[in-house]
């Protein structure tokens, strides 16, 4: 591990004492073998008046920290001063100063807009005087106002979070703390709230504010890198960057496929990361190392981003590099256009809720095909259709020439499925897991053994295999409920939002799983609400509110929204230009 | 206590009320079917029980025996031609038991006596069994006393039992069964209430929202009692109106001790509910908790039902820690007997200490933390 | 077949390998079982009176002597007058007052009527009709020595009241077998009625309905843990009923078994009915309760269904748990074989093939 960045954590300037300090603290869980330690030795300072990002993979202890922080949990060791005050005593008075939003804000789901925030303001104790002033400009910031008699309940996902942070910004806190406020948030939104996050620098907030959004730490004045409880490294963002000039690439190959290309540079010495790009790849060099020498690649010096910085920083903590059978033959072939998956006119309504919108595609053999869009855009809603586990209202499906819904029962073997959230049985053993999907398949004897083997040996689940799924890590979990998708070996693969809630370097490398197996010619068709994660993808569609906003593959997707401000647009830009064209073009219709 | 943040924590909660309709179907609609459920479900008054008769000589002796059953709004009268018969008929559940007089009850009545009036019950209900040999025995002292009063003989029966039953002389179980059902329903629903609106604020993150504001433990606490406590009296009020009117059930004691006694109870109830989702966050196990701890025992143990005084001494310790034995002794007697307040005070003082307890524990145990 | 046998090993592992729902499923029906089996009872025993004897006479004393020799009635106090008595009823220190008048002997003596006044607390109407059916055996049985005694004429006839199949007519041997019934309903339910929600819940009855299992093979699944944990539930607490409480089984063990087992597959039936409507855990237990309390009430375990209005009989023929006390209280004490049951059997068939073809269509629905 690289020597920590001492000399760079800000100092705090002179008569601007820390708002957060953090001296050896340390917070353990549970009791007896049990205990975990959500944080350990943890020496911190928080500079005031400032935007702080906190990062960090799964279980770094973001939310404990966060916690702590506001006074609801207490330090088991060291000190924690918020505000110049001792958490531990003060708890009380440091509240009276500070505005918290967990992670799942507290919104009264009963309660309208403007209710929520009379409630809120009540328990702040604005004075009646003060409130329409404040209620006007917090409404103008979030552009709630015309929802203000709308139930909280009834908002959308990215509006329940502007509400949320409007809730806690009633009374202008000294010390704002917010938990993942934009996880699962559209694009739009995500910018709406950064846009009011950055708004409280000019009245003095400090902000601390944890996020598993790498490009978010960009945003930030500086940012905390966790893992495991203990501090990696806190700077500026820009300049941790600016620390790996030299080690990125963007690299191309005249005949290689991008996939088969990242496969051959990650199995090479002295790459430490490769992701897929544009119509190539970006590398990132080990320190000091020389790009690997690969007949017909063009290595481009590319400017680092703070992704690099932490899959640089968290690289000890990767498991492994993914070893990668190259299945070249079958990844590049995908010619033939052998329509597997066939979408016509699906529509799908909830009541008067349009929740599918005329949504067609098709899906050839091999092809990695993504579902993207934010939370309740209905992507999950499409593929429990496609599943055959929810009827259509109208329209057409096909999974290998057959309704699901209606095809005998065998005709389910063809799929391999992991459900959202990875649905395990919590309470049995990661190998009694195994034993029943293997079964439920109708795996036998030698076949059996096989594949329990190989789902062993892929996902490394041997250390696991006697505790109960549901209290692995989240990345195992992912792992197990893909082994128990794939024990089979079916031709087409449905996994629903398999990287939410995971760490950015887990979602790397099962997107690096995921391109092997697509490689070796199953078809694989997936939602996520990651719009950097429409890279990896073959083709994809973008939806909204249930309606398709554009489909195609990466590259096309991204030049349709090219212009001449933005030449290069990433995927959110692209889906922020289309959602305005689509509700321009929706307004005309009206 | 800030009086700002408690109206708002109040008024919060009353809309949240009024909007999700399932705590006002827990308060009102829950105690309605219970009561109904309970009010024409379970009596413990057998009329028209099923009798056989067996008389082997039909003749005006045994004719005016039966002619008294009869008579007696308790029995359906059967007569079967045999002793075999008869047999076969409790085999088969048609009758509860039967009358038998054997083929020289005439000769012995009016001769030497005495005749012999056997009597066979299905004891496997051994209390419905019991209260039918009572109906049998009143009979047979009625035509005793006709008997006589024909013969104009001496009292065959030499003391005469003068019987005044207290506060319910017909003996309606209906009268003393709906009170203690009031104290079953508010147990259960009290303790539902509180226990699911407060894990329901753990489970949607909005508790740990309101633990990082300036509102205090005691705020969130009484934030919550004080809209399900006027709740719960609603369902109360509702409950008795619904006791003495559907039921016609005697309200004797005044409605003053009534709604007091209820009030003290509310509050225990409520202060379970609080310390059971204070123990549990998530609904469903509050849910199960609630249901566990309050409705089954208060169900068998309370004196509701099955009279304290029968049951073994150590069970009858326990019944001790039941606030619903306290409430339904105080609502058994304010409906029939009346403000009786030797009863009264006793029991109420054990629920005001029982109350403080639950409140108490509970406030100890709620700290503004997550740890 | 071993696809089958997987899924319903995989539902046994659900169930039992949380160590909370292990205990759920044998703590509260064994502390249930001994608690409920001692305290409901209608059985009176030690029934406080107080007695008011103004009689200067023998008789008098020989009457009050009889009710203090009953191991039914115990004396809590003796007043000169009538006035205190009516605080000790009113604060139920006393249940009964026993007031034998100043003229008891010398009437008696006579041959005219001694009036002997019993008065009696009714707020707990069954009680008291209990108490005094004990007490008017108590004055029988004095009439019957007097008259034998003092030469007067004995009653023309007497009654001679005997108990089938309960001869000291015991509510215990009532209840327990109700008991049975009771606590493997309920357990039967708690499994049942949650097991298909809580897969959806989880989100892995999705992941269930991908396989290749069929729906009716997904609902033999969930059947079958409910089958065998209520037969062996039901099983416990039948040995300890005899063995414990002492009730004797002198029925069909085979007949009581299939009549469980009937019961068993309605009731799983039903439970997975309200399984597969609820969207969540909480809706599951909800209505397994809101089904729980009125079957228990409507089945004759505490109170007979002969009682109850016309119209509430007729809905208790839906209730499985009807059938199941008749085929108990058969078999543990009536001797019934297989076919004195017959009538409950069949209705009880009936119900299981209604409510699981309706549980699997219903679920087949929920699919969607």
């Amino acid at each position: 591990m690289p020597p920590r960045h001492a000399g760079r954590s800000p100092v705090a300037e002179p008569g601007h004492p820390p708002a957060l300090r953090f001296a050896a603290v340390g917070k353990r869980f549970g009791s007896g073998a049990r205990q975990v330690a959500a944080l350990s030795d943890l020496t911190l300072s928080i500079p005031a008046g400032r935007i702080t990002g906190l990062l960090g993979p799964d279980a770094a202890g973001k939310t404990t920290l966060l916690r702590l922080a506001a006074g609801l949990l207490r330090p088991d060791a060291g000190r924690l001063d918020v505000l110049g005050l001792d958490a531990a005593r003060d708890a009380a008075r440091i509240q009276a100063r500070i505005g918290y939003m967990p992670q799942r804000f507290g919104l009264y789901e009963d309660l309208s807009v403007q209710e929520n925030l009379d409630l809120y303001a009540q328990l702040q104790g604005l004075t009646p005087a003060e409130r329409p002033a404040r209620y006007a400009e917090l409404l103008r910031l979030t552009a709630l106002g015309p929802f203000g008699h709308r139930r909280a309940g009834a908002l959308s996902g990215g509006m329940k979070q502007k509400l949320g942070l409007a809730c806690t910004l009633l009374r202008v806190p000294e010390l704002l703390l917010l938990d993942e406020p934009t996880v699962g948030v559209d694009p739009i939104s995500r910018r709406e709230l950064w846009a009011i996050i950055a708004n409280l620098r000019t009245r003095g907030v400090t902000v601390l504010v944890s996020t598993s959004y790498l490009d978010e730490a960009e945003r930030c004045d500086q940012v905390v890198l966790m893992d495991a409880g203990r501090l990696l490294v806190q700077g500026q963002p820009h300049q941790l960057a600016a620390d790996l000039q030299g080690r990125c690439f963007a690299v191309r190959h005249v005949t290689l496929d991008r996939r088969v290309l990242q496969q051959r540079l990650l199995t090479a010495p002295g790459v430490t990361d490769v992701r897929l790009e544009g119509t190539g790849v970006r590398a990132l060099l080990a320190a000091a190392a020389v790009p690997p020498p690969l007949e017909g690649s063009t290595w481009q010096p590319a400017t680092p981003e703070f992704a690099d910085v932490f899959v640089d920083r968290l690289q000890a903590r990767q498991a492994r590099r993914v070893a990668l059978q190259v299945a070249q033959a079958a990844a590049t072939d995908k010619t033939d256009k052998d329509v597997v998956l066939h979408v016509a006119r699906l529509n799908r309504f909830f009541d008067q809720f349009h929740a599918v919108n005329d949504v067609s595609f098709d899906v050839v053999r091999g092809e990695v095909f993504g579902l993207l869009g934010a939370n309740g855009a209905g992507k999950t809603t499409t593929f429990r259709m496609l599943c055959g586990l929810l009827p259509a209202s109208s329209g057409e499906l096909r999974v290998v020439g057959q309704d699901l819904r209606t095809a005998p029962a065998e005709a389910r073997r063809q799929i391999g499925y992991v459900a959202q959230k990875f649905a395990l049985y919590g309470n049995l053993s990661v190998a009694q897991n195994l034993a029943f999907f293997a079964a439920a398949y109708g795996l036998r004897k030698a076949r059996l053994r096989a594949r329990l083997d190989w789902a062993l040996a892929e996902f490394e689940l041997g250390p696991y295999l006697d505790r109960n799924a549901g209290d692995i890590p989240l990345g195992y979990k992912q792992r197990l409920a893909l082994a128990c998708a794939l024990l089979h070996e079916p031709p087409i693969l449905f996994l629903d939002e398999p990287t939410s809630g995971v760490d950015p370097l887990a979602r790397s490398e099962f997107w690096q799983r995921i391109n092997q197996y697509a490689a070796a010619g199953t078809t694989v068709l997936i939602t996520t609400h990651f719009m950097d994660e429409a890279e990896y993808c073959d083709r994809l569609v973008l939806m909204s509110q249930g309606s398709v906003l554009a489909s195609g593959t990466p590259a096309d997707i991204r030049a349709r929204a090219a212009s001449p401000d933005v030449p290069n647009p990433t995927m959110e830009d692209a889906f922020i230009s289309l959602i305005a064209a689509h509700e321009a073009n929706l307004r005309r219709a009206a | 206590m800030n009086l700002g943040r408690l109206r708002g924590l109040i008024w919060k909660e009353s809309v949240q009320i009024l909007r999700d309709p399932s705590a006002l179907a827990i308060a009102f609609v829950l105690p309605l079917f219970l009561l109904l459920l309970f009010g024409y479900g379970v009596s413990l008054n057998a009329e028209h029980v099923p009798i056989g008769v067996v008389a082997e000589h039909p003749n005006p002796q045994t004719e005016t025996f039966v002619g008294t059953l009869r008579h007696s709004r308790y029995f359906d009268v059967h007569e079967l031609p045999s002793l075999a018969a008869a047999g076969a008929a409790m085999a088969q559940h048609e009758i509860r038991g039967f009358v038998w007089m054997r083929s020289d009850f005439a000769r012995q009545t009016l001769g030497p006596g005495p005749g012999t009036i056997g009597v066979a019950l299905n004891g496997v209900d051994a209390n419905t069994a019991r209260l039918v040999q009572g109906y049998l025995t009143q009979s047979w002292q009625i035509w005793l006393a006709q008997q006589q009063q024909e013969q104009g003989a001496a009292p065959a029966l030499p003391v005469a039992a003068q019987t005044r039953i207290w506060f319910n002389p017909a003996l309606r179980s209906r009268d003393y069964l709906v009170p203690g059902l009031i104290a079953v329903i508010m147990t259960l629903i009290g303790a539902l209430l509180t226990a699911l609106v407060v894990a329901r604020e753990w489970e949607r993150g909005t508790m740990e929202a309101l633990m990082a504001s300036p509102v205090t433990m005691a705020e969130i606490l009484v934030g919550k009692l004080l809209p399900y406590f006027v709740l719960g009296m609603g369902g109360m009020a509702l409950s008795v109106g619904l006791a003495v009117t559907l039921f016609a059930v005697p309200l004797r004691g005044s409605l003053l001790v009534l709604a007091g006694a209820s009030a003290l109870f509310l509050l225990v109830a409520l202060g379970m509910g609080l310390l059971i989702s204070s123990l549990a966050r998530n609904q469903f196990v509050a849910g199960q908790i609630s249901i566990v701890v309050t409705f089954l025992p208060a169900f068998i143990l309370s004196g509701f039902i099955f009279d304290i005084r029968s049951m073994p001494t150590v069970i009858q310790g326990i019944t001790h820690i039941l606030p619903a034995r306290y409430f339904v002794s105080i609502l058994q007697t304010v409906f029939l007997a009346g403000d009786v307040w030797a009863v009264i005070l006793p029991d109420a003082g054990a629920l005001a200490m029982m109350a403080v307890f639950f409140l108490g524990v509970t406030l100890l145990r709620s700290r503004k933390r997550l740890d | 077949m071993a696809r089958l046998l997987a899924l319903i090993r995989k539902e046994f592992l659900a169930l039992l390998r949380d160590k909370a729902s292990r205990m759920v499923l044998i703590g509260p029906p064994l502390i249930q079982l001994l608690v409920f089996s001692y305290a409901a009872t209608f059985d009176l025993n030690n029934i406080p009176f107080v007695v008011i004897n103004e009689d200067p006479g023998l008789a008098g004393r020989e009457m009050v002597a009889r009710f203090e020799g009953s191991p039914s009635f115990r004396q809590v106090a003796a007043l000169p007058s009538t006035a205190g008595m009516a605080d000790l009823i009113d604060h139920r220190a006393a249940l009964l007052a026993i007031h034998v008048g100043r003229d008891f002997s010398r009437d008696l003596m006579i041959g005219r009527p001694a009036p002997l006044q019993i008065v009696i607390d009714g707020r707990n109407s069954n009680t008291a009709a209990i108490a005094l059916s004990y007490a008017s055996e108590i004055v029988l049985g004095f009439d019957a020595d007097w008259a034998a005694a003092h030469g007067g004429r004995a009653a023309p006839a007497t009654l001679e009241v005997r108990a089938w199949y309960n001869p000291n007519l015991l509510s215990r041997w009532f209840v327990v077998p109700g008991i049975v019934g009771l606590l493997t309903f309920v357990v039967t339910m708690l499994v049942s009625g949650l097991s298909v929600v809580r897969e959806r819940e989880a989100g892995t009855f999705d992941q269930l309905l991908v396989t290749p299992y069929r729906p009716w093979e997904i609902l033999l699944g969930k059947a079958a843990p409910g089958l065998l944990i209520g037969a062996a539930e039901a099983s416990v607490i039948v040995v300890v009923a005899v063995t414990w409480f002492g009730v004797p089984l002198i029925g069909s063990v085979v007949a009581l078994a299939l009549g469980l087992a009937l019961f068993l597959v309605s009731a799983i039936g039903i439970g997975l009915m309200i399984s597969s409507l609820a969207a969540t855990q909480q809706q599951g237990l909800l209505g397994a309760f809101l089904f729980l309390v009125p079957a228990i009430i409507l089945s004759g375990f505490a109170t007979p269904i002969e009682n109850m209005p016309r119209l509430v009989q007729y809905v208790t023929y839906l209730n499985p748990m009807r059938y199941l006390m008749v085929i108990l209280r058969g078999t543990f004490l009536e001797g019934d074989g297989f076919v004195a049951l017959l009538g409950q059997y069949w209705p009880l068939a009936l119900l299981g093939a209604a409510s699981m073809t309706a549980a699997t269509a219903l679920a087949r629905r929920r699919m969607g």
